[in-house]
């Protein structure tokens, strides 16, 4: 079955979803990608999104994976261009008018009140893909020395999930 | 703004203007492909090192507000960052090298990695580490979601909007788009623009 309009559909509504970052869209990723399509389960997508945190790049590049599955190469680069390209061409267009909008004072308001929804949105999110990760002590004590680190730390997440990566393959040993 | 600075000396913003006037298409495109296949971990520093430190194609003051913009856009920061500083530099041809250069290194490397999973992914030992590495990767998300909120939030009352959004995703499972557009309007006028406020801003 030809996937390939799904695929454009989906991604680039998902697209303009990533106010204040690609976790916002994430919990109608899943609903989308994973319920309605069938293109992958909820683990390969948690999984997904996880390897595309060792990648270097914009960290939402584990769609590339999705649209390849689906639909090949073909389905790669459509996902590619239909995530991508909508938020670009806005972004070019606010770009540009900016600097015109200095003096308006809403601005600011949106601004401002835009940020607290775009982080409800990221830690949404979050809460949806840690419902699937974090499934035990194991899985929760890694977590848990993740986050405790980047707070007290600056360090580079790409080191923190190989270090997941080696726990896990300890923790989970069948001994 | 920076034309009204005249100096003798060379200034930054003077800095700026040499150093983007001998900027091209290509050479864009491949600072941002090196951007693109070095940022492991985030690429917002990456950007600042090379676009700031070593380029001067940007100053400080713009890149911060650059950042800015790029937050308050639906989109990747990475991306958006990407489009408006390619923007600047060579118009849209720039802001198309920058992206498709960010992009393309992360691209090939996670079609790959898809491809790999798909044949190596049930394989025991990758299964136990694919768990710590999600389990990671969950940490890191809520680490980042702290430290924007942090960040970006104006006042604490702010927090109520968050809690909200977060209830009405997760637990009463309302689309995000409606969620977005719901709690935005309401949060926006909310911050509506004082008056007391503007006369700050202009002092």
């Amino acid at each position: 079955m030809n996937q390939i309009p799904a695929l454009a559909r989906v991604f680039a509504y998902l697209s303009i979803l990533t106010v204040g970052g690609g976790m916002a869209a994430f919990p109608e990723m899943k609903i989308l990608t994973v319920d309605v399509h069938h293109w992958l389960d909820f683990h390969e997508l948690i999984h997904l999104y996880s390897v595309g945190q060792l990648a270097p790049g914009p960290n939402m590049m584990m769609i590339v994976s999705i649209g390849d599955w689906a639909g090949g190469l073909l389905g790669a680069a459509v996902v590619l261009i239909a995530f991508f390209g909508p938020t670009a061409l806005l972004a070019l267009i606010i770009g540009r008018a900016w600097n015109k909008l200095d003096k308006w004072p809403w601005r600011t308001s949106i601004q401002q009140g835009l940020a607290p929804v775009s982080i409800g949105l990221l830690l949404a999110g979050t809460l949806t893909m840690a419902k699937g990760a974090v499934t035990g002590w194991s899985t929760g004590g890694i977590a848990l020395a993740v986050l405790l680190t980047m707070l007290w730390r600056k360090v580079n997440p790409a080191l923190l999930v190989i270090g997941g990566a080696i726990a896990g393959g300890i923790a989970f040993m069948p001994k | 703004m920076s034309d009204a600075v005249v100096n003798p000396a060379l200034t930054e913003s003077q800095l700026v203007a040499a150093a983007r006037a001998k900027a091209t298409t290509a050479s864009i495109f491949r600072e941002f492909l090196i951007i693109g296949a070095t940022s492991f971990g985030g690429v917002v520093p990456y950007l600042r090192n090379s676009l700031l430190t070593k380029n001067h194609w940007v100053d400080d003051k713009e890149f911060v507000e650059l950042l800015s913009i790029s937050q308050s856009l639906p989109g990747l920061n990475a991306t958006n960052m990407a489009v408006l500083l390619g923007d600047r530099l060579r118009g849209w041809m720039g802001a198309a090298a920058a992206v498709v250069g960010v992009c393309l290194p992360g691209a090939v490397i996670m079609l790959l990695a898809g491809i790999a999973y798909r044949i190596r992914g049930d394989h025991a030992l990758v299964t136990y580490m694919l768990k710590g590495v999600a389990a990671a990767a969950a940490g890191l998300l809520l680490s980042t979601v702290i430290q924007l909120g942090k960040k970006s939030l104006s006042q604490h009352f702010d927090l109520v909007f968050v809690l909200i959004t977060v209830l009405l995703v997760n637990r009463l499972h309302v689309s995000v788009p409606r969620t977005l557009i719901a709690v935005g309007i309401v949060a926006i006028l909310f911050h509506y623009p004082r008056k007391a406020a503007k006369e700050d801003a202009s002092q």
